[in-house]
């Protein structure tokens, strides 16, 4: 089911996991803040219809985290509950508390530009800017009112360089980004959002428009951002989840039937419908 | 006969009719256009651009009718940009979409089709007689304006909308607010189509004599005017006013003044044109 590679992945990622939780220490605002991402008893409904139902989860810092379940699961809409861009859709309704690195973000003296620059997100569909490479990744920065050229310049090389896309496009950064590639549009958005150093990355599906070798560059690249971000990815794809995610939760009709380390997720499913789903039986 | 030769005689007839009505409109704005040619072509040289109109139709010129139009032009452009940009993002970006917006859509919509004499009995007890601008440019222009807006707004909504989501999704994501998504990403990328709506509106209110007729715009006006609050002249008056004469020479005259609007009004189509496609083809999504 699944094969070698992928559990020693798993296995190096606990052990580099366990080291870095030790580091962090609790605080005394009530919250427990060794998690990065807290959700207590959420239920969201979009007017009559109830997309999550009493959900909780808690997600620690610096790891991948695998939202996997069929579509209309309300994988999704919980993603987007921690940059808030559900707020946008008519008839939304949350019930419950969610905390980030120990701020409760739905509470009204939260800023929601200041979220996101916390909570960064990568969507679906690579969907640069109609603008150049550069001012693509400077958006962010620009947006804050940064002035200072130098330091835009610096930021926006670091940004590109950790997304693996400098080499390619560092003759051309004043080239419309919509003439680069759907990889190298994803990667860039990817460094869009590391231009304004958040804590959290949410990706939503981010490889399902690209293609394999796309895929693996991107696989590759979360890989990597763990090691300073928390990563929160929306996949339909299987192995993609058991490749990348040191924990893995499951949805079916907005409930979160079971959540875990992966590799107990895959290995050993709790619940039929876990199983079932990730055998390939339905979905 | 048989039914398959019946169908074929139906479907060159309909074909027959269907150029035939195509070609109405084109023919007639061909003879149109080839008689105002051939009356006024040979009126048109420099002094009649340059010069002060005159009792004596030899001597008449357009000059201050042209400065009046152009005046018309850029006042109407001042007013009506800023609001109708403002209101046409207003409706599609921050207008809760409820029965209120729905009845303010249609509403802007039917202005767009009110005639245009309507806005000049509004323009003539708002501007001239309420706010006391007299007969001047600026009664003259807010008029236009109101004439136009609905066009601006129509235009500015549907540039708008032809943003994908995607794009403000990405900005909101950043952290943008909602005016930093519109300054920095919607205008933008709409921008060009925009500007399109604006130049057609513009054309349009060049053409117009009914609205500046009812404000009091004056057909004779010996001097050029010096501020907003002058009183004017425009090109269609002028026309309007030569045509009205018994003597043949002002009717050449007025040929002649028709080959300079037609030629100003496919100058500013052009350009819409010629942003359009540039627009298109810098943006594809």
């Amino acid at each position: 089911m699944l094969n070698m590679e992928t559990e020693e992945i798993i296995m190096e990622n606990e052990v580099r996991l366990t080291k870095k939780t030790e580091n962090l220490v609790t605080g005394n605002t009530g919250i427990n803040t060794e998690y990065e991402i807290i959700a207590r008893n959420l239920n969201v409904f979009y007017g009559e219809f109830q997309a999550l139902k009493d959900v909780n989860m808690n997600i620690l810092p610096y790891t991948v985290t695998a939202f996997i379940g069929p579509s209309g699961c309300g994988k999704s809409t919980f993603l987007r509950v921690f940059n808030r861009m559900n707020d946008y859709i008519d008839g939304f309704r949350i019930e419950g508390e969610v905390f980030v690195s120990g701020t409760e973000i739905y509470s009204n003296r939260i800023k929601l530009e200041e979220l996101r620059r916390k909570v960064g997100m990568v969507f679906q569909k690579p969907n640069p800017f109609p603008k150049t490479i550069f001012e693509n990744v400077a958006y962010g920065l620009r947006i804050q009112g940064v002035k200072d050229k130098h330091f835009i310049l610096e930021r926006v090389e670091r940004s590109l360089k950790q997304v693996v896309l400098w080499d390619e496009v560092k003759d051309n950064l004043h080239k419309n980004a919509l003439a680069l590639s759907g990889g190298q549009q994803q990667r860039l958005c990817i460094a869009r959002t590391l231009a304004v150093e958040p804590e959290v990355i949410l990706m939503d599906e981010p490889t399902s428009a690209l293609d394999p070798i796309s895929t693996g560059k991107i696989e590759e690249l979360i890989f990597e951002l763990k090691n300073e971000y928390t990563i929160v990815i929306v996949t339909h794809n299987m192995q993609q989840a058991a490749r990348i995610s040191d924990h893995t939760a499951f949805f079916y009709l907005g409930e979160l039937i079971e959540q875990g380390h992966t590799k107990d997720i895959y290995t050993n499913p709790k619940n039929k419908r876990t199983e079932n789903y990730i055998t390939g039986r339905f979905g | 006969m048989n039914n398959i030769t019946k169908n074929h005689i139906k479907d060159k007839l309909f074909s027959a009719t269907g150029i035939f009505s195509t070609l109405i409109g084109l023919i007639l704005l061909a003879v149109f256009i080839g008689d105002i040619i051939v009356e006024g072509a040979g009126r048109i040289n420099w002094d009649f651009i340059t010069g002060l109109p005159s009792r004596k139709a030899e001597k008449a010129g357009i000059y201050t009718a042209m400065i009046g139009t152009v005046w018309v032009l850029v006042l109407t452009t001042i007013i009506s940009f800023p609001i109708g940009v403002s209101a046409g993002i207003y409706l599609e970006e921050y207008a809760k979409k409820g029965r209120l917006s729905r009845l303010l859509e249609v509403n802007i919509s039917n202005l767009a089709g009110v005639p245009s004499i309507i806005y000049g009995l509004l323009g003539l007890e708002i501007f001239v007689r309420i706010l006391g601008f007299g007969n001047s440019l600026l009664a003259g222009s807010m008029t236009l304006s109101l004439l136009i807006l609905p066009i601006i707004i129509v235009a500015t909504r549907e540039s708008i909308k032809a943003v994908p989501q995607s794009i403000r999704d990405a900005s909101f994501a950043m952290g943008a607010t909602k005016w930093q998504t519109i300054q920095y990403q919607v205008l933008p990328a709409s921008f060009g189509g925009i500007l399109t709506g604006i130049i057609l509106a513009l054309s349009r209110a060049v053409g117009e004599a009914a609205p500046l007729i009812v404000v009091g715009a004056l057909a004779y006006v010996p001097f050029v005017p010096s501020s907003p609050m002058s009183e004017f002249s425009v090109l269609p008056i002028q026309i309007f006013n030569w045509i009205s004469r018994p003597q043949h020479e002002f009717l050449v005259n007025a040929a002649a003044a028709i080959i300079i609007l037609l030629i100003i009004t496919f100058i500013m189509n052009g350009i819409a044109m010629y942003l359009r496609s540039r627009w298109q083809k810098k943006i594809k999504w």
